[in-house]
């Protein structure tokens, strides 16, 4: 399966991606605990009117974040969205 | 697995204590409403400034129950929350065991990273708290029951008697989704009671649960001791710890617990073997972390078939692009708070004008038929004016916390964090500081208590500093009798009303100053910390009618007892001060008019008044008044409204009650209600009306801007936990008042 590697703040709305790995390791812990695990799927459901903060779909809830805190989640976007 | 497992069989006891835990937006709380009704109480922790709810019940066991005569049943009813069972006979069949219920504040892990997850940390993880429960029951959102499982999995490692209640089961079937819940509660080892708490489904089938004997998690749901094999034995060594979870919390929170303050012995040996170690306690988190879920999706696989893999775009997701959309949704947001403003101002009018006719009348009946003395003023010009002037305002605040309840209730509370989050964070808050400064309209005091979900140092620290500006409901009665005062009935345009009008913009100028306030903070305070937004979009969900009366019920009992005991008592000092004088200055005065000239120029109404004014002036009250008002002469203030001003730091609301006490005192007659009392005042030295424009505005500024309450001062030093920021908050907040104030006076008089 072919893949691209991005963060999470790059994804356009509706695409997945699964997560890799985190560059911030005490922002890591809180996305962590909130289900952000590696090896999960990710798909961003919508961005705020004013383009940020960011809403994404995860373990099954919605989840909000800034996209400064996004940024620190790299992802590899699913074949399907390339 | 349940051969290893151990029980803890309650039944023999008489009073329990349970402790509810759960993720935010889990239904923890209604659950806690569910179970204990209107019998709750709000406390503190100790130490810390979060509030504590606690709520009994008493419960009866059902099973094994012989067949009892009606006598004994009865006794059942009527014996008291500690009656101890003497006949030991009857112990199996006939029991009552008071269970006192504790609804920790939501956390989504056993980290203590804000002072909301501290608490909860600092409850479960030690055994000497007071507060350590005896059954800990975990409410997890069966809708979401992978990340709520977390927190789930960190408890059951604790080694604790738990019940995991899976709440929302109706949203769970309603998807089609079914949760095997005998495999689960095999594979966690621990009892799962399955209920909806929004519709009261379940909740016998928990408290009976509470009442049989419980497993005891004895297997580890992650291995902890592989993270940290040497750290955990050399930590379990010094601290009798129940578990390896236990000492593994230590090792990475020890700094954050209590405990080790009253055992320095504990701790300093404590301090040096984890001065000595390499480890990284944030690697050490992330590795558990991951190792849980990595475990917790196993376990959702196992035990949850989903109807269908592809979700269909849900009812939430289609709200969503409405309430959140660019243009809809923040026009939405202004809408509801307009229409929030305008109710609460027309819909309250009724029962407030029915309440304020009410003790207009008991004033009269009293007056007419208890003998006329010291005693007789006391009850009419002290006590019924102090009453009326707080329960007058009770449907104004019953009505906003209805608002505040269901925006919250319903999940779009969220929402308008998340487009406000980009604005916020530009004068240095954060979106969540929406939430505070929106309930900062209600009472600064549970606005400011909201704040502790806030991560931020800095964001929480101005958005503390700045929530009093917003418009409180107790400045609502001062600028609802001041708009009555100065600002003409009618409409402008057919349909918006001149004093809701002016009343909108009170609250507008409100939140400028605070958002200009904030801006100003953010430049002068420094922090290196790293600011979050990182929270739950709750799924809508229909408003609960019971959440709803809880929320007004506890708020305006808040009010009643707590502002009201203030209120009351500076209303009857307040009556003292102005019906007593040094002296025998009040009899000198009434000689005086005690002439045949006198009475023959003035008629005997005119009379009486005259004398009231005087002895009033001359009063305690007058003398306070008097030597500020050179100070608040350039405001357009007199000496009367020097002393409401003086009376009401005790709160803002006793503005009011000190106008009413002043003006029925001042004034012969009490059927007047206190607005045409002050509409009647004349200025003495221009002949004109005391509250003219320029006065009734200046005076909306002055309340609009000024740290008038004692309360919010006192909430400010036990949140920041230093006087520094309530004396900046008095300082800054009083001097804006002034110049604003005078600004405003010079300008329209």
């Amino acid at each position: 399966m072919k893949t691209m590697s991005k963060n999470l703040a790059q994804l356009e709305i509706g695409q997945s991606a699964i997560i890799n790995s985190f560059t911030d390791k005490h922002m890591a812990l809180k996305l962590l605990e909130m289900g952000c695990t590696p090896g999960e799927v990710v798909q961003l459901d919508r961005i705020a009117p004013m383009g940020d903060p960011i809403a994404i779909r995860v373990s099954g809830y919605l989840l909000s974040l800034r996209k400064a805190e996004a940024s620190t989640i790299l992802v590899s976007l699913l074949a399907a969205n390339i | 697995m349940e051969a290893n497992q151990s029980f803890v069989n309650f039944s023999e006891k008489t009073s329990l204590k349970v402790a509810l835990v759960g993720n935010p937006n889990s239904g923890k709380s209604t659950l806690f409403n569910a179970l204990t009704g209107l019998n709750q109480k709000t406390g503190n922790f100790p130490g810390v400034t979060v509030d504590k709810k606690s709520g009994f019940a008493k419960l009866n066991r059902t099973e094994n129950q012989e067949p009892r005569d009606k006598n004994q049943e009865s006794r059942t009813k009527n014996e008291g929350p500690r009656a101890e069972i003497s006949d030991k006979s009857q112990l199996s069949t006939n029991r009552t065991i008071t269970v006192e219920f504790t609804d920790l504040p939501g956390t989504y892990s056993l980290y203590p990273k804000s002072l909301d997850e501290r608490v909860a940390f600092e409850v479960l993880c030690d055994p000497n708290n007071e507060n350590h429960p005896d059954v800990t029951i975990i409410v997890a959102d069966a809708s979401n029951l992978k990340r709520n499982l977390f927190l789930v999995s960190q408890i059951i490692d604790l080694k604790m008697p738990v019940i995991l209640v899976l709440n929302m089961m109706d949203l769970v079937e309603k998807e089609g989704d079914v949760i095997d819940s005998i495999r689960l509660s095999e594979k966690l080892g621990v009892k799962v009671v399955g209920l909806s708490a929004r519709n009261k489904e379940g909740i016998e089938t928990l408290k009976q649960a509470l009442l049989q004997p419980l497993p005891v998690p004895q297997y580890d749901f992650i291995d902890i001791k592989k993270l940290a094999p040497e750290l955990i034995e050399k930590i379990a060594a010094i601290v009798k710890v129940n578990s390896d979870f236990a000492a593994f919390q230590i090792i990475n929170n020890f700094s954050e617990i209590n405990y080790f303050d009253k055992h320095p012995d504990k701790k300093e040996k404590i301090a040096a073997i984890l001065n000595a170690s390499t480890v990284d306690s944030n690697k050490l988190q992330s590795q558990e972390t991951v190792e849980r879920y990595k475990v917790i999706n196993r376990i959702v696989e196992e035990c949850i078939t989903h109807k269908s893999a592809i979700k269909t775009e849900s009812f939430s997701h289609k709200l969503d692009s409405i309430l959140t959309h660019r243009i809809w949704g923040y026009s939405i947001f202004l809408v509801i708070l307009f229409f929030i403003f305008q109710t609460i101002f027309f819909l309250a009018a009724y029962p407030m004008q029915w309440i304020e006719t009410l003790f207009v009348s008991f004033s009269n009946i009293a007056t007419q038929t208890l003998p006329p003395g010291e005693f007789t003023n006391l009850l009419v010009n002290g006590i019924l004016a102090g009453l009326s002037g707080i329960i007058v305002f009770v449907p104004q605040i019953a009505l906003l916390f209805a608002f505040i309840a269901i925006l919250e209730d319903t999940g779009y509370m969220a929402r308008v964090s998340f487009i406000m989050d980009k604005l916020m964070r530009k004068f240095g808050l954060n979106g969540r500081s929406v939430i505070p400064l929106v309930s900062g309209v209600a009472c600064a005091i549970p606005a400011i208590m909201s704040t502790r979900t806030m991560s931020s140092w800095k964001e929480r620290m101005i958005t503390i500093m700045v929530t009093p500006l917003m418009s409180c409901s107790a400045r609502l009665p001062v600028y609802t009798l001041l708009i009555a005062l100065v600002v003409p009935e009618g409409k402008s345009l057919g349909i918006f009303n001149y004093q809701g009008l002016i009343l909108m913009a009170l609250y507008l100028i409100g939140f400028i100053a605070a958002m200009m306030a904030a801006l100003v903070m953010k430049w002068i305070l420094r922090s290196r910390e790293k600011s979050y937004f990182i929270m739950e979009l709750p799924v809508y969900r229909s408003p609960q009618w019971r959440t709803v009366g809880l929320t007004i019920y506890d708020k305006v009992k808040s009010f009643l007892f707590d502002a009201g005991k203030i209120i009351l008592a500076v209303s009857v000092i307040l009556w003292f001060l102005s019906s007593h004088a040094p002296g025998n200055r009040l009899e000198v005065i009434e000689k005086k008019y005690d002439s045949p000239e006198m009475t023959k120029m003035y008629n005997e109404a005119d009379l009486q008044a005259k004398i009231s004014s005087e002895q009033l002036e001359a009063s305690y009250a007058g003398i306070l008044g008097k030597s500020i008002e050179p100070a608040i002469a350039p405001l357009g203030f007199d000496w009367k409204i020097g002393i409401a001003l003086v009376t009401s730091f005790a709160a803002r609301e006793v503005f009011v009650g000190t106008m009413a006490t002043i003006y029925s005192v001042g004034n012969a007659d009490n059927t007047q209600t206190l607005r045409e009392k002050m509409q009647a005042e004349v200025n003495t030295v221009t002949g004109k009306p005391q509250f003219s424009v320029a006065v009734g505005f200046s005076l909306m500024i002055f309340y609009a801007f000024a740290m008038q309450c004692m309360s919010t001062l006192a909430i400010v030093y036990r949140e920041t936990k230093h006087w520094k920021w309530p004396v900046i908050q008095f300082l800054f907040m009083s001097a804006l008042a002034y110049i604003s104030s005078f600004v405003v006076y010079q300008l329209l008089k």
